[in-house]
């Protein structure tokens, strides 16, 4: 019988597992994406609403729509949580699929300055239309 | 070894061989199923309806900027392609939404049978259509 090649490994089992697979911070990213989902629920059905209503309307419509303080609450709210939960989707997402490291870091990184920055853009817009009109 | 996680697939048998562990089947194996078309969907709308966030950004600020601007956003939104867009974006919506609250249930523990699987992604399906619809009509008689 032949003898395949041996290797004596000098560790207990338990001594290999420790420190591979979880990063140990994936639950509060994983329930992070959830909650927010399901926040998101009521926000948007009532966003399709507000749409439906503002459809076809002139600027000024929509600037005393969002002159609203429940209207601008609830938008805040909408856009605060509707891009941190891409933010965490779409993180996902490149992890999946950008196996190089480099790349798949810059992708991150770029990623998340883009849908950051619109996301203050957005907020700022609210609080605009909310303050000054 | 092309990638430092190969590193992982090597075990030992128990009388001493090392060997690669198995790599478990993957996509190109499956007969392809409604649930997997439903789940790579789930991603597929998500990203789709990202670049629509950004849209939506886009439109707050022209509406908190001037005249101008909201006239030229309204101006794409309401051309041909933006409306296809906005279409699409509808049905997106509605998808995600859909193929989101299955998802929540099963995150507490409902639906993990395979008939109710089954079930639940016809029942997405058909709720994308039926939600997508009344909101174009609704949209249309709004106008």
């Amino acid at each position: 019988m032949s003898k395949s090649p041996t290797q004596t490994i000098m560790r207990s089992g338990l001594g290999r597992a420790r420190g591979l697979g979880s990063a140990k911070t994936g639950a509060a990213h994983w329930f992070a994406e959830r909650a927010t989902g399901l926040a998101l629920v009521p926000l948007t059905l009532w966003f399709i609403y507000s749409v439906l209503s503002l459809l076809g309307a002139p600027r000024a419509a929509v600037v005393a729509w969002g002159g609203h303080t429940v209207n601008a609450t609830l938008l805040l709210a909408l856009v605060l949580i509707m891009f941190h939960h891409m933010s965490m989707g779409l993180q996902v997402v490149m992890e999946d699929y950008i196996h190089s490291e480099k790349r798949r870091l810059v992708s991150v990184l770029l990623m998340k300055a883009v849908v950051g920055l619109f996301g203050l853009a957005a907020t700022l817009a609210i609080i605009k239309l909310a303050l000054v009109g | 070894m092309t990638d430092v996680r190969e590193a992982l697939f090597i075990a030992r048998t128990t009388d001493g061989r090392t060997v690669r562990r198995p790599l478990s089947p993957h996509l190109q194996i499956y007969k392809p199923q409604m649930t997997m078309a439903l789940s790579i969907m789930h991603r597929i709308t998500g990203v789709a309806l990202a670049v629509g966030a950004l849209i939506l950004a886009s439109w707050l600020v022209a509406a908190a900027s001037s005249d101008a601007a909201f006239d030229t956003v309204s101006m794409l939104l309401h051309s041909w392609i933006g409306k296809l867009a906005l279409l699409g974006w509808t049905a997106a919506l509605w998808f995600h939404f859909s193929t989101g609250i299955r998802h929540l249930f099963w995150d507490v523990g409902h639906g993990f049978e395979l008939p109710q699987v089954q079930a639940s992604a016809r029942f997405v399906l058909i709720a994308t259509a039926v939600l997508t619809l009344v909101t174009w009509f609704a949209g249309l008689l709004a106008l």
